[in-house]
């Protein structure tokens, strides 16, 4: 959807929460998302990894969806992106195991280890982090899309 | 000793909310109890006293680390076990929002009764 | 220790006041809190990965069964006290206590873990993964197999939720689905 478009529904009054809220959440919704990708990127050396990192991501865009209303949250990131940033994330996974099994084992530890405590080092352990966590955080929020925009139908006995 | 028999209390306690009551929610939330439960006894395993957390500092001594850190193992597989729980708990809220809409009430005895 | 013994206390009491209480509502934020115990108990037991996780899973989980029931009734039917199956089930659990205590005597003492495979994990971890976080080189590096079942786990789950969620009735009444996402007030619909 074009800017203006996404703008209009933003500054709409009648969709969404109320305007404290969404002048909360504007400001609290980069935050949340930059320190997902802190957590998933620095998995191997502060506690954290890439499940929390994930879960962390997912909750973000669920309070866009909650704040403002499901057509904006859907014009940002779609149903149809959310799936297919789940696949992307577990063949990522899956790849780097196959790469592995050609050198030794499958999962096998191909790039060098290098000197410990720096953000670059572990060989593939940061790559797996942030496959996992795309594919933890897009599966998480696509149920909480399943849960929210198929409608609520009574199915009404036949008299 | 106690810390685990306390443990054991809250997973029978999970038990007969899952099994004694009719709302499919506090079914659903009996089930969370007991996961909940299950987690906490497989960390319980791995406590030394006086331990040291699994997680290396710069300039930390090694073999005082080694001798002191508490079970990694059975972290790792904790850390699986509460994410699997999550998937899990979300299809139990779609068969309930599911059954919800079918039958117009969630109690577990009308659902028996009524057919189709 | 007596840490550990108090936060149990606090945690039983919210699980028994989950299970009793008759408005859903207010059981789904009294499992919240027992979440909310147990990870401050893993904090305490020197696990701050898992404390991480749990807090932000228990988070979504509270929102997702919040979602599944605020559309409907939210009072708790019990119209009539089934005593029989009540006291059957307080005898199971006493008996399952029971069974328990026998099982504990067996065990290694609360506090002497026995590291088998541990300590080759904990001794050799940094020099052979170069990760400083141990725990996260035993779930990616070496048992990377069961990191891989377990998003074949989650990924099967999600899309058993969609399959179920998506299917229509034979003959149906369209509810209005609004767009204001929210808890509604009391008296409304």
């Amino acid at each position: 959807m074009k800017k203006e478009n996404i703008e209009k529904i933003v500054h709409d009054n009648n969709l969404g929460m109320s305007i404290i809220v969404k002048t909360i959440a504007r400001m609290m919704i980069a935050p949340v998302l930059l320190f997902g990708f802190y957590i998933m990127i620095f998995g191997h050396l502060t506690p954290g990894g890439g499940f929390a990192g994930g879960v962390i991501l997912a909750i973000a865009y669920t309070l866009m969806f909650m704040a403002f209303s499901k057509k904006m949250a859907l014009a940002k990131f779609s149903g149809f992106w959310a799936s297919m940033w789940d696949n992307l994330g577990m063949l990522a996974f899956i790849v780097i195991g196959f790469i592995g099994l050609n050198v030794g084992f499958f999962m096998f530890n191909f790039i060098a280890v290098g000197e410990p405590f720096k953000l670059v080092s572990a060989g593939i352990i940061p790559l797996e982090n942030i496959a996992i966590g795309i594919k933890v955080g897009a599966a998480l929020y696509a149920i909480f899309i399943g849960l929210s925009i198929y409608e609520r139908i009574l199915i009404q006995e036949e008299d | 000793m106690v810390v685990y028999i306390l443990n054991a209390t809250l997973f029978a306690l999970g038990l007969y909310c899952l099994i004694a009551k009719r709302h499919i929610i506090k079914k659903i939330i009996g089930m969370v109890i007991i996961e909940y439960s299950v987690n906490l006894f497989l960390i319980l395993i791995g406590y030394r006293k006086g331990g040291i957390a699994p997680i290396l500092e710069p300039g930390a001594d090694i073999t005082h680390f080694i001798k002191n850190s508490v079970d990694p193992l059975p972290q790792a597989l904790v850390l699986t076990s509460i994410v699997i729980g999550l998937g899990t708990l979300a299809l139990m809220a779609a068969f309930a929002i599911k059954l919800y809409d079918k039958y117009g009430t969630f109690d577990m005895s009308e659902i028996k009764r009524l057919k189709g | 220790m007596l840490l550990f013994i108090v936060i149990l206390l606090f945690m039983l009491v919210s699980a028994i006041i989950a299970i009793e209480i008759k408005n859903i509502l207010s059981a789904v934020v009294a499992v919240g809190a027992v979440g909310f115990g147990v990870s401050l108990l893993f904090l305490f037991l020197r696990a701050p990965d898992i404390a991480i996780t749990q807090v932000i899973v228990e988070v979504l989980s509270l929102i997702i069964l919040i979602r599944a029931t605020t559309r409907a009734d939210n009072e708790a039917i019990e119209r009539k006290i089934d005593n029989f199956a009540n006291i059957i089930g307080l005898i199971f659990i006493g008996l399952f206590i029971a069974f328990c205590y026998w099982a504990f005597v067996d065990m290694t003492p609360f506090g002497i873990p026995l590291m088998r495979i541990s300590q080759h994990y904990v001794s050799r971890g940094l020099a052979e993964t170069g990760a400083a976080n141990i725990v996260a080189a035993v779930i990616l590096d070496y048992r990377a197999y069961d990191t891989l079942g377990e998003a074949i786990v989650i990924f099967t789950s999600i899309l058993g939720a969609f399959v179920i969620l998506r299917s229509k009735g034979k003959k149906y009444i369209e509810e209005k689905d609004t767009e204001i996402i929210g808890i509604p007030n009391e008296g409304e619909e």
